[in-house]
């Protein structure tokens, strides 16, 4: 399937270790990352799924001249009615075999996994897909195993 | 600091407040740096009329990673090999979240130690937004 380059950069893992309110300086301090266990400067165990930023496609995204399904002038820049209420997050999983440092070029490719349907009260039918993403660093060794699962729900998801 | 085997048990815990009135502008820094731009996240408008969700909430990701912090603020720097999470309720604006890791097992495989982890977060209603498991590299 989609197969993606994802260049680790310092300044990125600083700005994603912010965005989650980690102050650990193993995400941003050359020197202080030294004397930790990791050795030097590493990721967070989430930042992974940051590879969205390298797909020139990702569809979460807006771009210029098309249009976008969030609001500007109307609620929503789409003329026809969108198929689903859009996709949610179900569950994610990462398997390390090690951790993602700044100057890593990591190849990353998603292949489909299982797909299932279960009904639910506070959303209806729920339709689950499944992928998993390999992350390989220059040398080809597997870094980072993810499997993610996405559900599209027939309705919003009753609160309460 | 990496755990020691020898000072812990199957029970311990460690709890940690991860996110305190979580702010949209949070949401929306996350959405910067993750690159998913949803507007579910960051755009009130859309998510109310369109979606038909009382507000915008936050990345499942978002809450993965906060909890990600209270989890390597206790098993240390660099020493995850497994960190899985089930989103269980929406994480809103104005939510304080709370993570909870307890150990579940000791184990040692080929001389080398792990601690298996049990993770829930919780908002200030002590609603489970997230549920999940961690292993990690612990000394003797």
């Amino acid at each position: 399937m989609t197969k993606l380059t994802f260049p680790v950069e310092a300044s990125h893992i600083m700005m994603f270790a912010r965005s989650i309110g980690d102050t650990n300086p193993v995400y941003y301090d050359a020197d202080a990352a030294k004397k930790t266990e990791a050795g030097g400067i590493i990721a967070p165990p989430s930042f992974a799924q940051s590879v969205a930023q390298f797909n020139p496609d990702y569809f979460l995204r807006p771009k210029p001249g098309k249009a976008w399904f969030g609001s500007g002038k109307t609620a929503t820049g789409l003329t026809e009615k969108s198929t689903s209420s859009g996709g949610l997050h179900a569950e994610q999983h990462f398997e390390f075999h090690r951790h993602i440092k700044p100057g890593d070029v990591l190849t990353v490719e998603s292949m489909p996994g299982k797909s299932w349907e279960k009904e639910s009260k506070r959303a209806g039918i729920l339709k689950f897909r499944e992928s998993v993403t390999e992350y390989r660093d220059q040398d080809g060794n597997l870094v980072i195993t993810a499997r993610s699962v996405g559900v599209t729900t027939e309705r919003p998801v009753a609160q309460g | 600091m990496a755990l020691k085997a020898s000072a812990l048990k199957v029970g311990d815990s460690h709890s940690e407040q991860i996110c305190e009135n979580l702010s949209r502008t949070q949401i929306v820094q996350y959405a910067g740096s993750s690159g998913d731009y949803n507007p579910l996240h960051t755009d009130e408008v859309y998510t109310k009329e369109i979606a038909g969700y009382p507000s915008v909430f936050a990345h499942g990701m978002l809450t993965m990673g906060m909890t990600g912090k209270a989890v390597t603020n206790y098993v240390g720097d660099g020493t995850l090999t497994k960190f899985g999470v089930r989103f269980t309720n929406q994480v809103w604006p104005g939510d304080t979240l709370t993570a909870i890791a307890k150990v579940a097992e000791l184990r040692n495989e080929g001389g080398q130690n792990y601690v298996d982890l049990v993770l829930s977060t919780v908002n200030q209603d002590g609603k489970e937004v997230m549920t999940g498991n961690a292993t990690a590299r612990i000394d003797a």
